[in-house]
């Protein structure tokens, strides 16, 4: 069975370019890029090409990048410093619609550091979407940071980083963005948006897992979060992780070269994809802002249906995809992003993310078109709200009550 | 990903008795939009008051719809009478077990049965007339009470597993602690006449020893399996699975769920049951 994957907000596959300019990293070239010697120092270069790539995706200074082990590392790190470096200052402001990478940490702060925190999470539209004027009236005095993300990982509903970042650093509080799921996906150009912080993972654009980027804007304190070894110039300690930091520097290379793909052809699939089912299927509906939005993502209800039993059907046809219904995630309430925009509960349970990449082609697209609505309509005939919700539609009474 | 039998996957992928039943003897409701999951259940009776057809419609995920197909393939052709004594427990079992945070979906089952039932004999829910603890999934004092004393569960998070009680806001966690302490309270109350408080180390193997034979092995062995005492040292029973058991993948769910409940319940409801390597 083939897979036909669009999980990718999740996690991408490797791309097979990078894989290659990794390999030698785990075989002839294991030298310690701190070591004195040549054999050393030729990986060492080789870590510092990669910061250049990435640099360059992200228009940033190669020495404005810390290399860490992955999205959630980065995030950490950035708050914690932030709260270090203004020790007086015990407000946040971040979104009700954060990676949990944030939303929890932010929650755990107390616990963490010993001091008390005001939160402030910022409420969302039921696109999606941020109000502006209500951000810049969340800022106090006390404000030691702002983190928001930059783009959502359920519904890919961007925020306007910039007019954001921009109000944060007239009123001196540092900003924050995770950035997880925009880099590689939008352009993104840091020498125009004055942020302090942006997290971002490798295995979102196709590098490995195991590797992440903090930026640190030159000039922002800084204070590190893992202290051992002089690597990274004393900002984060641990030997490097060679092969995944070249992983990347080559994965952010192939992403710059891709950016105009992504956003011609995979909206243009991602567009198919999610028009196609909004048609075909009655009691749909879309989730996020309709532009706003990353090219590749789309979360789109089912009212009436259940999202694991969805995805366990889908899982069949090999069609890798994700919910935000309650029994996915484990806990009994659908998705704290659906809950946040107010997607109804007839809705919020039945919610599907499809998440393309370049790698995905139309006959996928079309694959997902022919398999999908079968099912929801499968599902619909054994739910008891289906009938009673669509009573005359469906064509048959069964309501017993006094009302028919 | 959950990790589901192949019982629940086939109950989930070609459900049973879908439907409804027009003029059906038996109705039961439960669950909601809201909650996630949600079943309607029906039934019709001969004349014996026998079970001769059951339907359902459900709304949620695999190991509810797969709870929902199991139970009317579980009731269909058995009297009313022998139905109603149908536990989750029962429903969780004729499925090869479900993952424990999903053991409320069995429970729904049970529930949806008793609804069915009440309904044919036209009385009140018992099980709704209680307090209200969990607003968020509109579970009562008394649907927890029976959760903990059927299921004998020891934490709140078990509570929430087995009736969504507490999967919420995390409000009344403070008051299912205290119905957890109660049942715990109740647990004494009504047994210690049964066992002694204190036992000598002797008394108690022996008193192991007893119940084993008397109720375990003959269960086990009904499917080719034995059980064999090791060494009991403090509060922990060793034993060693023989037979089919020894080589069967569910035998850690046997040990705790059927061999360390019965021992608690009989000899002493601090034995942790473990198997000797």
């Amino acid at each position: 069975m083939n897979t036909v994957y669009m999980d990718n907000n999740a996690t991408t596959r490797v791309a097979p370019e990078v894989v290659e300019v990794m390999l030698p990293y785990y075989s002839d070239l294991y030298g310690n890029p701190s070591s004195m010697h040549t054999f050393g120092g030729q990986v060492g270069r080789a870590v510092e090409e990669a910061r250049g790539k990435i640099a360059a995706l992200l228009g940033a200074r190669p020495d404005e990048l810390i290399f860490t082990s992955c999205g959630t590392e980065s995030d950490s790190t950035a708050i914690l410093s932030a709260l270090q470096s203004f020790p007086e200052k015990r407000h946040i402001v971040t979104t009700r619609v954060e990676h949990p990478a944030v939303k929890n940490l932010c929650e755990s702060l107390d616990k963490l550091t010993g001091h008390k925190h005001r939160i402030t999470q910022l409420p969302v539209n039921s696109d999606g979407t941020l109000d502006l004027k209500l951000y810049e009236e969340s800022l106090t005095d006390e404000t030691a940071i702002v983190s928001a993300m930059w783009a959502n990982n359920e519904t890919g509903v961007i925020f306007p980083i910039k007019e954001m970042a921009e109000i944060a650093k007239s009123r001196g509080i540092l900003f924050h963005t995770d950035a997880v799921q925009a880099v590689g996906k939008i352009p993104i150009n840091l020498s125009q948006v004055p942020i302090d912080f942006l997290s971002l993972s490798g295995h979102k654009l196709h590098a490995p897992k195991g590797i992440g980027v903090l930026y640190v804007r030159k000039g922002t304190p800084f204070v590190p979060f893992i202290i051992g070894g002089h690597q990274e110039h004393g900002r984060r300690g641990g030997t490097e992780n060679v092969a995944a930091i070249v992983g990347l520097g080559k994965a952010c290379e192939m992403a710059a070269q891709q950016m105009q793909d992504e956003n011609t052809r995979v909206k243009a699939l991602r567009d198919k994809l999610e028009d196609g089912l909004l048609a075909s299927i009655p009691s749909s509906l879309l989730n996020g802002h309709k532009t706003l939005r990353l090219p590749n993502t789309t979360n789109i209800s089912f009212e009436y249906v259940e999202g694991e039993a969805i995805l366990l059907h889908l899982d069949r046809f090999g069609i890798c995809a994700s919910s935000g219904s309650a029994c996915t995630s484990g806990s009994l309430e659908p998705s704290h992003v659906m809950r946040a925009m107010g997607v109804p509960f007839t809705a919020a349970h039945g919610s599907i993310r499809l998440s393309l990449s370049v790698y995905n082609t139309e006959a996928e697209v079309d694959f997902v078109l022919e398999k999908l609505p079968p099912v929801i309509a499968q599902l619909r005939e054994m739910s008891p709200f289906w009938q009673s919700a669509h009573k005359g539609k469906t064509g048959s009474s069964q309501c017993k009550c006094s009302c028919s | 990903m959950w990790e589901y039998t192949d019982k629940v996957r086939d109950h989930f992928m070609n459900p049973r008795n879908v439907g409804e039943i027009e003029n059906a003897d038996g109705i039961g409701e439960v669950g909601s939009l809201a909650c996630g999951d949600a079943l309607t259940l029906y039934f019709k009776l001969d004349e014996t008051e026998r079970i001769v057809d059951a339907k359902f419609k459900t709304f949620g995920c695999a190991s509810a719809i797969a709870s929902s197909s199991a139970l009317t393939e579980m009731i269909k052709g058995i009297p009313l009478v022998e139905a109603e004594k149908i536990t989750n427990e029962d429903i969780a079992e004729y499925l090869g077990g479900l993952p424990k945070e999903k053991m409320h979906c069995s429970v729904m089952g049970r529930e949806a049965l008793e609804a069915a039932i009440a309904y044919y004999r036209g009385i009140p829910l018992p099980m709704a007339e209680g307090e209200v603890v969990c607003e968020c999934f509109g579970v009562t004092d008394l649907e927890v009470k029976r959760a903990i004393a059927e299921s004998n569960l020891r934490s709140v998070e078990e509570i929430t597993n087995f009736t969504k009680a507490g999967g919420g806001c995390g409000k009344c966690h403070d008051r299912l602690e205290e119905l957890l302490r109660e049942a715990r309270h109740e647990v004494q109350q009504i047994i210690p006449d049964k066992r002694p408080t204190r036992l000598t180390n002797i008394q108690k193997i022996k008193l192991i020893e007893e119940v084993l034979e008397r109720e375990v092995r003959p269960t086990l062995r009904k499917d080719g399996g034995d059980i064999e005492l090791i060494d009991v040292d403090g509060d922990f029973v060793i034993v060693s699975l023989r037979g089919a058991c020894g080589s069967c993948k569910k035998s850690q769910t046997t040990l705790k769920e059927y061999v360390e409940k019965k021992l608690r319940e009989q000899v002493l409801d601090t034995l942790i049951v473990e198997e000797g390597k």
